[in-house]
């Protein structure tokens, strides 16, 4: 290694110099974090997916008869989990703009349009005429979109925390606003993975 | 949430200085969120599971004594064996090497006051003894799990299902640990160096650290994924790989191994890491290759992602999976040789220091060559096949995984205690425990390889008494291995308290950790240090070892 001497310190001269304060604070890493950990999450989903394509590649029949899966209501679900990724993409650009209001508006809308993805995944959930232990696919079924419903109530939980925090005087602004903008990643990853399982489990089958 | 809290509370300020006083005791016992508390609370807890898991090999090895089984029950036997395997990967290894000396090493080492996310790093370590409880709670509650480390079903879902479940539980909270851990290396090293430090300017560690996190993002919530369909399977009716209702066991296999494979890696790679600090520093040379050290380190990282099938070639492989996966297998060891290479190119001519830390990492080297090369003749599939699940296979694990990251651990507790506690370990005591640790590895590992190749299988009480004369000697040799840990323990327990002092820089060392006090205070430099030369400038005139007091340091005489 070649002699590393920082030229724009004092240390080149042989003394030491003063470069940094004590205390100062490093900048918000916490959006870098995030994406991070969502990276590795996303592979979990990965596992799940391939396990998924592996059964369905070897099955005689994928959905077998008695699983057969109902396209219209997920379909509109798509559409409204899809869409409520815009909506807050609105809520963050507010927030940008100093405008709280306007993210507290969008930012409800979001919640609903999750809430409504999660009652209608409930909905089809109960009136589907098979249950998780009914064949392997209905196994795969229930255990993947399972799991992304439970993502996606963790990323409702996210919403309501910056809506809650957000009826604090001066929590969010135009300079400070890490929360709604983690929120709002970690609501378009909920949203990526279901479009790859909507993929995998409904749009597969009209191949069929 | 405006800012990320990094502010750090001092149990008690000297009045007048305005710098912070150590840690109290109790402290250690708290969630506290400084990296250097998390550390030490990583190496304690971890060497304490060490004991535990030390302890069950010892009473296997006592019932392998003999052909019969005669010493424990069968149940218990497998219950030893499969808890053996979790808590010294798991809860010794993983987070002694990844968590203990990452947590402590990184911040100091490239100029920053904590890690990039303080809590999180806490709530990081405090999964760990639960997980902990849970594994012993599965002997209380249906004695234990059975199924080996692996957990393969069938087996795993038809013996001992609270136990399993019990086992899962704690796999998938020390993953959930790791990742978070991984997320907060990465963005700390990437983002939290001193402006002064250049990415080619970075201790090797934090390579090897590097390349260890991208490990453990990737492959541990594809083990996650794997445990949590085991665990419906188990509990919930599924039938993901019950092959009597569809599922296969193969594809668990597929997902176990993508992570445990890699694992391999992430026990050894912060190994590695510290061989290159340690070698150096006792050497007194610089690094052979700094590059190549840096990046073999990635491309293990990379390459490593795509070997796994090769714990599967009697698994039903297909023929061309076996010959992709031998030779993505034998190319690992290109990287590796090229580690290999480097630190002894660095002894090359060096003024060698035979401190304890630097027998450890000698001893290290000749094990591992040892260890690497069985386990490249296991990576060619024709091989494999006939050794399959032998106890060659055994002797091949535990000499990279003992001779290598145990060793490994050991030279950097020599190398770092001084700067961890302030204090100096024993060298004498230290010496008998690395003669005894040396000469019990040997013995206890290398007839393995033989009982392997005469077909002696793993995971069996009871074995074929033509295997008899060499079980006892690795009987003997697991003994001396127990006895070892004696003078080591007791030497960290006395030094502590009343070892010699250490001072800042007892080793002459040039990376960045040896600017600060031993222990280091709280926030570790009360004025940052600025990087006046490399890691590793050892015998060269620019080596001038600047010290947050603007004082050259002993540093300046290497």
């Amino acid at each position: 290694m070649q002699g590393a001497i920082d030229s724009n310190t004092a240390a080149a001269n042989g003394h030491a110099a003063v470069a940094h304060e004590a205390h100062e604070e490093h900048q918000d890493l916490r959006v870098l974090g995030l994406i991070t950990f969502l990276a590795s999450e996303f592979l979990m989903f990965a596992g799940f997916f391939a396990v998924f394509l592996v059964f369905r590649g070897s099955a005689a029949e994928w959905p077998p008869k008695e699983t057969e899966v109902e396209l219209l209501l997920p379909a509109v679900n798509t559409l409204i989990l899809v869409s409520s990724s815009w909506v807050i993409n609105l809520g963050t650009k507010a927030i940008k703009k100093n405008d709280l209001a306007g993210m507290r508006k969008w930012f409800g809308i979001t919640a609903a349009m999750g809430a409504v993805f999660l009652a209608g995944q409930v909905y089809e959930y109960m009136n589907l005429g098979y249950g998780l232990r009914t064949n392997l696919f209905s196994n795969c079924f229930y255990l993947t979109t399972g799991f992304h419903g439970a993502h996606v109530f963790i990323g409702l939980v996210l919403i309501l925390g910056v809506l809650w925090r957000s009826r604090r005087a001066n929590h969010y602004s135009d300079i400070t606003h890490t929360g709604p903008e983690m929120a709002e990643i970690y609501w378009h990853f909920v949203d990526v993975v279901w479009i790859v399982l909507f993929t995998l489990i409904y749009l597969l089958t009209l191949l069929n | 949430m405006a800012q990320a809290d990094v502010s750090i509370k001092p149990t008690e300020v000297q009045g007048g200085h305005g710098h912070p006083d150590k840690w109290k005791w109790y402290d250690y016992f708290t969630f506290n969120v400084d990296h250097k508390v998390i550390g030490i609370q990583y190496l304690v807890t971890s060497f304490l599971f060490y004991l535990a898991g030390g302890f069950m090999a010892v009473l296997m090895r006592t019932e392998l004594a003999t052909p019969d089984s005669d010493f424990l029950s069968p149940d218990l036997y497998n219950a030893f064996l499969t808890n053996h395997g979790t808590i010294m990967i798991f809860l010794w290894i993983v987070p002694a090497a990844i968590g203990g000396f990452g947590n402590f090493l990184i911040p100091l080492m490239i100029g920053a006051r904590d890690m990039a996310f303080p809590k999180l790093n806490a709530i990081a370590f405090w999964l760990n003894p639960p997980a902990g409880a849970v594994l012993a709670a599965s002997f209380f509650l249906g004695g234990g799990a059975q199924s080996g480390w692996t957990s393969y079903p069938p087996l795993s879902e038809i013996t001992a299902n609270l136990p399993q479940t019990l086992w899962c539980v704690a796999l998938v909270m020390v993953g959930t640990s790791s990742i978070l851990g991984s997320v907060n290396f990465l963005v700390t090293i990437w983002k939290m160096r001193i402006p002064s430090m250049k990415w080619d300017q970075m201790p090797l560690f934090c390579w090897a650290m590097v390349a260890t996190s991208i490990l453990a993002l990737f492959a541990t919530p594809v083990l996650a994924a794997a445990l949590i369909l085991l665990t419906f399977d188990i509990n919930f009716g599924t039938s993901f790989f019950k092959p009597d209702a569809g599922g296969n066991v193969v594809v668990y296999q597929h997902l176990f191994w993508f992570y445990s494979h890699p694992a391999v890696y992430l026990m050894i790679l912060p190994i590695f890491g510290i061989m290159s600090e340690v070698i150096p520093v006792h050497a007194r040379k610089p690094i052979f290759g700094y590059k190549a050290i840096a990046y073999s380190s990635l491309t293990i990282c990379l390459v490593g992602l795509f070997v796994w099938v090769h714990h599967m070639f009697t698994s039903g492989t297909a023929p061309w999976m076996r010959i992709f996966f031998t030779i993505s297998t034998l190319i690992v060891a290109v990287p590796t040789g090229v580690k290999i290479f480097s630190w002894v190119a660095t002894l090359w001519g060096g003024k060698i220091r035979y401190t304890t830390a630097m027998l450890f990492a000698v001893g290290l080297l000749s094990m591992f060559v040892f260890g690497g090369l069985s386990g490249v003749t296991l990576g060619a599939a024709p091989f494999d096949i006939h050794v399959h699940d032998t106890y060659y296979v055994v002797g091949h694990f535990h000499y990279v995984l003992f001779g290598g990251s145990v060793f490994g651990i050991y030279s950097g507790i020599y190398h770092w205690f001084p700067k961890i506690t302030g204090r100096m370990l024993n060298e004498p005591l230290g010496k008998v425990h690395f003669v005894l640790t040396f000469i019990g590895t040997l013995l206890t590992f290398t007839p393995m390889h033989q009982l392997g190749m005469q077909g002696m299988p793993r995971r069996v009480a009871m074995y074929d008494p033509q295997f008899a004369d060499l079980n006892q000697l690795v009987t003997v040799g697991a003994y001396i291995l127990a006895v070892s840990v004696i003078p080591f323990y007791f030497n960290v327990i006395w030094s502590w308290r009343s070892g010699k002092e250490a001072g800042p820089n007892p080793w002459n060392a040039l990376t960045l950790e040896w600017t600060t006090d031993s222990p280091p205070i709280i926030e570790n430099w009360e004025v940052l240090p600025v990087l006046t030369h490399g890691p590793y400038e050892y015998g060269m005139d620019k080596a001038n070892q600047v010290g947050p007091a603007g004082e050259p340091t002993e540093a300046t005489q290497v």
